[in-house]
């Protein structure tokens, strides 16, 4: 089997026209880029033997969602002021206020989509990142559909940041009550934005330059 | 030049000899199970159809208050615009910015790039800029999240059920529609299909 680079050839990103790629003598392996410059002919678009500095970029979104994934799930996302009674609410509060108001399937969708999405993708994006870089080899196939997943599921996480949104601007009776957006929304809204962009700077086919053994 | 085409597969970069795939038929990788090629029916013409029926609701959706909310007999009703309005009063711009791009400015953007890319190539011609206007609507795409914000919704008002009433608006209604219409336009479109056009014009 091979791949397109060792071919010379590479994917268009864009159009997914296969084009030539210049002046790179079919070698695998980090920040593969040799076609500087290059344009698709079809669309126009840069192209990449592979994502440039792929892994590098991944970390550092990867990190920084890391860095505000505690304040994201500790700190509250919204205040509650009811009749003069504030009450500060956090992603898990919130999940567990519908779950003893007996809303159950909400709960789980709030759950999954808040709490264990965001932590499966950095759980993901960590593992494929550790894997590359020790070359494993071990079942490309079923890393690949991880990635896939990884890209798939993470807009759903922005369900509570929408919910707070949508509480702000309904809830502003004055006195009666009011809602208002509190630290942790920012932060999780981060988490969520970071970890879209290490999943989208992440190339899949290191997965497999690595499965194939090029890499030296 | 090769009788059977080559292809490179997204996610694992295969090298594949690909036959023309039939229209309705979908070519996956050997290797990683990607897919190769999507071919739909009537790509064009369908996306078009259902990004017109969706520009239409999205109006409704931008105008008209999707839910209101009563207490002790004060209402507040509130749009799309209003709440993003509403989060930047409070000081919190960059969560406003968000809500306001992937709610609003994404799906916007979304419509219109269709549009314009579309219709001209619809109609046999190539509008100014299409490479570069069709590129971008591949990287807006992700950032376009009303379907999430339907659920908000739906997780919003049960939280204020308990504490007054809620009465949903025509804007809900339109959204709701909104969201299977684009996801049948997003569904039916073939972007290889508009490329290969563009080529042919050339």
């Amino acid at each position: 089997m091979t791949s397109a680079l060792a071919a010379e050839l590479t994917r268009c990103h864009a159009c997914a026209l296969l084009c030539r790629l210049p002046g790179n003598g079919g070698r695998g392996g980090d920040g593969e880029h040799a076609a500087h410059g290059a344009l698709c002919p079809r669309c126009g678009a840069p192209l990449h033997g592979r994502k440039p500095q792929s892994l590098e970029r991944t970390w550092a979104w990867l990190i920084a969602a890391l860095l505000c994934y505690l304040p994201a799930n500790l700190l509250p996302i919204m205040k509650v002021t009811s009749l003069g009674r504030a009450q500060a609410d956090t992603i898990m509060s919130g999940v567990v206020y519908l779950l003893l108001h007996g809303m159950w399937p909400l709960a789980l969708v709030v759950f999954v989509a808040s709490v264990f999405v965001p932590l499966l993708k950095l759980a993901i994006l960590f593992g494929l990142l550790v894997s590359v870089h020790r070359g494993s080899r071990w079942r490309p196939v079923d890393r690949t559909r991880l990635y896939r997943i990884t890209e798939a599921i993470g807009r759903w996480s922005m369900v509570d940041i929408f919910v707070v949104t949508i509480l702000v601007a309904l809830v502003r009776l004055g006195n009666l009550a009011t809602v208002e957006a509190q630290p942790g929304a920012v932060f999780f809204g981060a988490v969520v934005v970071l970890t879209m962009l290490a999943a989208e700077s992440f190339d899949p086919r290191l997965i497999w330059d690595r499965s194939e053994g090029r890499a030296a | 030049m090769p009788a059977v085409p080559l292809v490179a597969c997204h996610d694992c970069d295969l090298l594949t000899r690909l036959p023309e795939v039939p229209e309705g038929a979908t070519a996956y990788c050997a290797r990683c199970g990607g897919v190769l090629r999507r071919r739909r029916r009537d790509s064009i013409e369908r996306t078009l159809a259902l990004t017109l029926a969706a520009s239409m609701l999205f109006a409704v959706a931008n105008v008209f208050p999707f839910l209101s909310f009563e207490m002790r007999g004060r209402v507040t009703e509130t749009t799309l615009a209003t709440g993003v309005f509403d989060l930047w009063e409070q000081g919190v711009p960059a969560i406003a910015v968000l809500v306001g791009f992937t709610a609003v400015l994404a799906p916007l953007a979304q419509l219109s790039l269709l549009l314009y890319v579309l219709l001209p190539v619809r109609l046999g011609r190539v509008p100014w800029q299409m490479p570069r206007m069709f590129r971008l609507l591949r990287r807006i795409q992700p950032w376009s999240m009303m379907e999430v914000f339907l659920v908000g919704i739906l997780v919003a008002v049960t939280k204020l059920v308990d504490m007054a009433s809620v009465v949903p608006g025509l804007a809900l209604w339109a959204f709701a529609g909104l969201i299977v219409v684009l996801a049948g336009a997003l569904a039916s479109l073939d972007p290889e299909a508009v490329w290969e056009r563009l080529e042919v014009r050339r």
